[in-house]
């Protein structure tokens, strides 16, 4: 064996540490991976239920992560994708039956989006490729770093959607009266899913043209 | 390779602990979640009057305001009264009444108990009257608040699961609901009209006088009609016990 092997790699080595860093902008699942974008369209009409749907997917990401990675010896791959599934849907419902619990204003929001974490590519994308050939820490890593990859287009979708169509940030009013006066409109254009996408594309857009590297070459 | 025998039994375990797990939350959480939805109810029925409540408060502000909890039945006979946290009639809350289930019974047998709230408030007595309905995407409810004439609406709440955002969710908004404050639900010749949503602004019709509508919202006609038909066919189930009320009253 070879002795550099044994020797414990520490915990945020480099090559952990892309892990996280990585998925936040050249690897972004959303804009880069082109996953879950159904849900970014959807529960990103105002900030807060945004951030709660970030948070959620964190949770379910990188518990889900893990979970399959101490698993991944024993999952046979047959089945590999049905257990995957279950873990996503128990983390999903449990996370579910909390926000019922605890912030029952913003769950009412969220409604059957926070069930549909189940479905959101991302989760099965990564347990696939990653959780399953990897040890425990590094999944909950790639976990967390995704998951705040998407978390974070959300967000910034969600505060150009809210500040744009209702003039508020996290339900406070940030336009001043005295703009409505002048004829100033809140753009109710912004309310709809298809902003979420031109916004988003946006970002994109963005993004590409800092990091040459991300262009197509064909 | 796994041999089936395996894959058999780690799948059961992995579902039964997964089964344990979820339905273990569950229980823990049911009281929790059972109290938000009680609260939302509470909540609901007092906003009809205006009387606006933080949710930490709003069991003591209901019990305050709500005088009586009375239940009907279709013929409009009291079945059950509910006052000061005590039964003085029948032994069935207002507030536990399901008005969805009742609602199918009344339209399959004809038969249904109708929950109804007296509120005292402002040294009036308002009667509020829970509605459930059909909207655009899903279901929609609310509450109607009656004054003590049982002509005049003394305000309305909505709420949806699912209404578009910015076209039919606006029912939910201050700016629509208080369009109803004052309507009246008969006409001069005492016969029940109700109150209408009218699409394209009432002002700009002859059909349905402006004391008997309200404004639509552009882009939310659909919803609009569905709560329209939804005070329309609510308030129809309690027209025995109002004419049972007035002709008590003019004995």
């Amino acid at each position: 064996m070879n002795p550099n092997n044994n020797k414990r790699e520490p915990l945020f080595s480099k090559r952990n540490f892309k892990l996280i860093t990585q998925p936040l902008n050249k690897d972004n699942p959303i804009t880069i991976q082109v996953l879950g974008i159904c849900s970014a369209l959807a529960i990103t009409v105002k900030l807060k239920p945004s951030v709660v749907m970030a948070i959620s997917v964190i949770i379910v990401l990188a518990l889900s992560n893990v979970f399959v990675s101490l698993l991944r010896k024993t999952i046979p791959s047959r089945i590999r994708i049905i257990v995957q599934l279950t873990i996503i849907a128990m983390l999903v419902i449990l996370v579910d039956q909390f926000l019922k619990a605890y912030v029952f204003e913003i769950s009412k929001q969220l409604s059957v989006f926070v069930g549909l974490i189940i479905t959101n590519c991302i989760l099965m994308g990564r347990l696939e490729a990653f959780a399953m050939q990897n040890k425990p820490w590094q999944s909950f890593l790639d976990g967390i770093g995704n998951s705040v990859g998407y978390g974070l287009i959300l967000v910034i979708v969600g505060f150009f959607r809210e500040l744009l169509g209702s003039g508020t940030l996290w339900d406070i009013p940030v336009i001043p009266q005295m703009a409505y006066n002048l004829g100033y409109f809140n753009n109710s254009f912004m309310l709809l899913p298809p902003m979420a996408l031109i916004i988003t594309g946006t970002i994109i857009w963005i993004q590409r043209a800092r990091n040459k590297d991300l262009i197509d070459k064909s | 390779m796994f041999s089936n025998k395996y894959i058999f039994i780690y799948s059961a375990v992995m579902v039964f602990i997964v089964a344990l797990v979820l339905s273990l939350v569950a229980t823990f959480l049911q009281p929790k979640q059972q109290e938000n939805i009680d609260n939302e109810k509470k909540k609901n029925i007092l906003a009809s009057v205006q009387i606006t409540a933080q949710t930490k408060e709003v069991s003591k502000l209901f019990e305050k305001y709500v005088k009586r909890e009375i239940v009907v039945d279709e013929t409009g006979a009291i079945v059950s009264i509910f006052e000061n946290n005590n039964f003085t009639q029948g032994n069935l809350r207002a507030f536990d009444i399901n008005l969805r289930e009742q609602l199918k019974n009344i339209a399959t047998s004809g038969k249904a108990l109708l929950p109804l709230f007296e509120i005292e408030y402002n040294n009036s007595i308002f009667k509020v009257i829970p509605l459930y309905g059909k909207g655009l995407w899903g279901p929609i409810w609310g509450t109607i608040a009656l004054k003590s004439d049982l002509r005049t609406v003394a305000g309305v709440t909505f709420s949806h699961k699912a209404e578009t955002p910015g076209l039919g969710a606006e029912i939910i908004t201050e700016a629509f609901t208080s369009q109803f404050i004052n309507k009246q639900i008969f006409n001069e010749n005492d016969e029940f009209v109700s109150v209408r949503i009218v699409k394209g602004g009432v002002s700009n019709q002859q059909k349905i006088p402006e004391i008997h509508g309200v404004d639509g919202i552009s882009g939310g006609t659909i919803t609009c009609d569905g709560t329209s038909e939804m005070i329309y066919s609510n308030l129809k189930n309690y027209l025995p016990y109002f004419e049972k009320i007035i002709k008590d009253e003019s004995k």
